[in-house]
């Protein structure tokens, strides 16, 4: 398939794996940022390829796993209450809350309904005109955009019984709350393609600045994360840390300003609540004003238990990049795909279901 | 949740273009891509496109990758 195939060409990988290996001296730790990153590294044994020197450890960018319990508790009360049909992507439908699931809400009764697309929860409001149609909206600026494009479809249509739960969250400011947090040092940034395909690599630019370290942008084929590895080495050993795209086919500096213009035109950032990290200012999007009736948070109000993390469960520091899933005790054991204890182990992002399923035995 | 695949655009209606990947096609929006072409890859995320692919940026990476590996072999 077009600029897939040739992006994974094993020749030109195993070369360029060598060239890292001639450029790196020392040993460093890079992050990506995204789980469709970790995913892709595993899938294609980019650890097992490039050089010891270079370590990864994988970052907060699962939008199902930095989901906080008390924010899914929230989506899991609104799905019972009644006249509802609670619409979401499917990852979330499996995450435990503290005390059930949106699985769990379905199989009580709850009229829930897993959707590719926001356009089809649309529709499911358009044909259920006496529901009321909630999407759980989770996500990053990949997907901010299109959650705005259904709500702004939904008023120009007259599609009044739609609403969005934005859980939306925001990926520079966590970068900077995950580099102030200092836990985990970090030599370089594995930068989300997608999520910069919307706003560009100038959002960036606060990590060389202010941090002294550099962000390349990838992409998800194998030859697009080992060019950015390859950057990124190469800034490392040559002492001048920056901003660059290794991914311009997807990523222009300036991003998508359709799209941008879109997500200003519904949302407004807001504090948000991350799983493993607390709340972290201006991280988040909320509904504006002026496509309030669309809030979900405003139509409906739910009472809520005090939320309840899993015992044991280390999502939270495997989201910091503290710890990797061979941290955790439950990993592999109580905790499978099967039967997962943390997001981490659901979502298709997710670290942990990356480990179990790419296998964890190169550490 | 950020997977975004490319896939070719068909044809184009309003603020709708038919896509296809291997074969596959589907309906999707262009609200966030006015700009897109009949024949453009766009990146396809949960229903939308969401950029559209830069072939000429794309054949640039692929000889920068040939480059960095031509290099590679002569050390």
């Amino acid at each position: 398939m077009k600029f897939i195939d040739e992006y994974q060409n094993s020749e030109l990988a195993g070369k360029l794996a060598h060239r890292i290996a001639n450029c790196s001296t020392k040993p460093i730790r890079l992050m990506e940022f995204c789980g469709g990153h970790t995913h892709a590294i595993m899938r294609y044994g980019i650890r097992q390829l490039v050089p010891k020197t270079v370590g990864m450890r994988s970052g907060p960018g699962c939008p199902v796993c930095v989901t906080a319990i008390a924010d899914l508790d929230k989506a899991i009360a609104m799905a019972h209450l009644p006249g509802v049909i609670i619409t979401t992507f499917g990852d979330i439908v499996r995450v435990p809350g503290s005390y059930s699931s949106l699985q769990q809400a379905k199989a009580e009764g709850a009229d829930m309904r897993i959707v590719y697309s926001t356009i089809d929860a649309v529709e499911i409001a358009r044909v259920n005109p006496k529901k009321s149609v909630i999407f759980v909206g989770i996500g990053f600026e990949t997907t901010a955009p299109t959650i705005a494009a259904s709500i702004i479809k939904a008023r120009r249509e007259g599609i009044e019984n739609f609403y969005v739960l934005s859980l939306l969250k925001l990926t520079p400011p966590i970068m900077k709350a995950l580099l102030d947090l200092g836990e985990v040092r970090l030599d370089g940034i594995i930068g989300p393609g997608h999520v910069s395909a919307i706003i560009g690599s100038h959002p960036y630019e606060f990590i060389p600045r202010d941090y002294n370290i550099g962000c390349v942008i990838s992409g998800f084929e194998p030859l697009d994360i080992l060019l950015c590895l390859n950057k990124l080495v190469e800034q490392i050993e040559g002492g001048k840390p920056k901003v660059e795209i290794a991914y311009p086919r997807g990523v222009k500096p300036q991003g998508n300003k359709k799209a941008l213009e879109l997500m200003n035109a519904v949302f407004e950032t807001n504090s948000a609540n991350w799983r493993g990290i607390g709340i972290v200012p201006q991280s988040g999007l909320r509904i504006n004003k002026k496509y309030q009736h669309f809030d979900a948070n405003r139509a409906f109000e739910v009472s809520l238990e005090s939320a309840r993390e899993h015992k044991g469960c280390r999502c939270g520091d495997i989201l910091r990049g503290v710890a990797t899933p061979l941290g955790c005790k439950l990993f592999g054991k109580v905790c499978t795909p099967e039967d997962p204890v943390g997001p981490c182990m659901v979502s298709s992002e997710g670290a942990c279901a990356a480990y179990y399923q790419y296998g964890a035995s190169y550490e | 949740m950020c997977l975004a695949v490319p896939v070719r655009v068909v044809s184009i209606e309003g603020d709708e273009a038919e896509t296809e990947i291997g074969g596959v096609r589907y309906r999707a929006s262009i609200a966030l891509t006015p700009e897109v072409m009949v024949g453009d890859y766009v990146l396809l995320h949960t229903g939308y496109a969401i950029g559209v692919v830069d072939e000429a940026e794309a054949k640039e990476t692929l000889k920068l990758l040939e480059e960095i590996a031509s290099v590679s072999e002569v050390h």
